[in-house]
């Protein structure tokens, strides 16, 4: 008798029991400052590299700059799906100067050694100021959708 | 509808008329009887001249008709109530008073050329900016108030928007050069002075349409407080805002933390700073003094 009604309400105990128990699976990093070695990126371009499902999150294993520490236009290496692959920042989560974006995520872009992008769109808004880099990476800048 | 039956009526009138000439003559007059019959009554139901045909010589002068006047409410009017921007008030230190006396005058001079409006946190801006990287385009950003900060010439706000399920978040200095122009598409307050929680919460509660056109607002009196609550992303989050130093009102806290959860937060409470009479700064006579000479000033 009271079996078919505990099992119709199962979902239901279910459903709260999960969302009083949060899940525990985050990864417990600290909060970056901007990009430094072992940060884990998202990958915002359309490269097939960047985009495939990978039991481990792209992490900067080398960022090339004086102090270590990367900025908006600043080149770092990845250690994403077994690889090594150079990428470009293209916006991160410490805010930086005034009036120039800051972004929810620490977004990158892949780029061969030579400095041509690897994928053919950015799906999300690149910072303007990355336009005072011109000369170096205009096709990573002509492959943008908006610039904020 | 009316008129629709007066022009059948007309036009049945004139194919009577064509029909009763192919016929004999002795039809005739009572046909013509007839449509005299229907004319008058057209006469009696057209007030107008226009679906006369030209019985009278010389046409009717025209009178044009009168211009309707259109209230744009899409436009926003300068607000007239009594309001003092937060970065005017100094802060409580004991930096010579003359510094920011200097700094108003600065403020008045760039307010006198850019339109600085009212606007609080949670209100819904666009601000238009000169991009010194492309030359001669302006960058146009519309997003939620989440801060306000900054005193006297350094102060800021923080416009925060999601594009392409990206969260972006712009800090604006008010009285930057770069500026030019600030609109207000939604006048609005919320529940809370500081809405940095948006960060934690779904993307819906941050995201604003960059085409948005401008809510109308009464310039004068109280406009309403926008008491939204918001759902949270599950934790961790960027801060506990349970805590009672931040004393959050916009948050759904029985959706995402247990009763017994909120009452282990409550352990962090400072109740006895509220009466530290040292840390007490009532800036009200302030305001008024500073209130009263921007109003001087912008009037000259």
């Amino acid at each position: 008798m009271a079996f078919p009604r505990l099992l119709r309400q199962l979902p239901l105990i279910l459903v709260q029991s999960s969302s009083t128990i949060l899940p525990k699976n985050f990864s417990v990093s600290t909060a970056a400052a901007a990009i430094q070695k072992m940060t884990r990126v998202r990958v915002v371009d359309n490269s097939s590299l960047g985009n495939t499902p990978y039991h481990r999150p792209p992490r900067v294993i080398h960022v090339y700059t004086k102090n270590g520490v990367g900025k908006v236009g600043d080149r770092v290496l990845l250690a994403i799906k077994g690889q090594k692959k150079k990428a470009l920042i293209v916006g991160h989560k410490m805010p930086g100067e005034r009036m120039t974006p800051r972004f929810d995520s620490n977004n990158v872009v892949l780029i061969e050694d030579n400095g041509n992008p690897t994928g053919t769109r950015i799906k999300v808004p690149i910072p303007s100021s990355l336009r005072q880099m011109d000369g170096d990476f205009s096709k990573v800048l002509a492959i943008a959708s908006t610039f904020v | 509808m009316f008129l629709g039956f007066t022009a059948s009526v007309q036009c049945d009138n004139r194919r009577s008329d064509m029909a009763v000439c192919s016929r004999g003559l002795d039809k005739f007059a009572t046909s013509l009887r007839f449509c005299r019959k229907l004319q008058l009554q057209n006469e009696r139901l057209l007030s107008t001249s226009v679906c006369r045909p030209a019985a009278d010589s010389e046409p009717p002068k025209f009178v044009p008709p009168s211009k309707p006047v259109i209230v744009d409410k899409t436009q926003t009017v300068a607000s007239l109530r009594k309001f003092l921007s937060p970065e005017f008030v100094p802060p409580r230190q004991r930096t010579d008073p003359f510094k920011f006396f200097l700094e108003r005058k600065d403020m008045i001079r760039r307010r006198k050329m850019l339109n600085i409006p009212e606007f609080y946190v949670g209100s819904i801006l666009a601000v238009s900016m000169a991009d010194p990287n492309a030359s001669g385009k302006t960058n146009r950003f519309v997003g939620i108030c989440i801060q306000r900060g900054g005193k006297g010439l350094g102060g800021t706000f923080v416009l925060r928007n999601i594009i392409n399920n990206q969260g972006v978040e712009i800090c604006y200095e008010l009285y930057s050069p770069r500026i030019q122009k600030i609109e207000v598409l939604k006048l609005e307050k919320r529940l809370d002075e500081n809405l940095m929680y948006l960060r934690d919460a779904l993307p819906e509660y941050s995201t604003v349409d960059p085409e948005m056109k401008p809510v109308p607002f009464s310039p004068t009196g109280e406009f309403p407080v926008n008491l939204i609550k918001v759902r949270m992303r599950p934790k961790p989050w960027s801060k506990r805002w349970e805590r009672p130093k931040f004393n959050i009102q916009g948050i759904r806290f029985d959706l995402c933390m247990t009763p017994r959860q909120m009452e282990g937060a409550q352990k962090h409470a400072q109740p006895w700073l509220e009466y530290d009479m040292l840390k007490e700064y009532d800036t009200t006579k302030l305001e008024q003094q500073i209130l009263k000479e921007v109003q001087q000033e912008m009037s000259k």
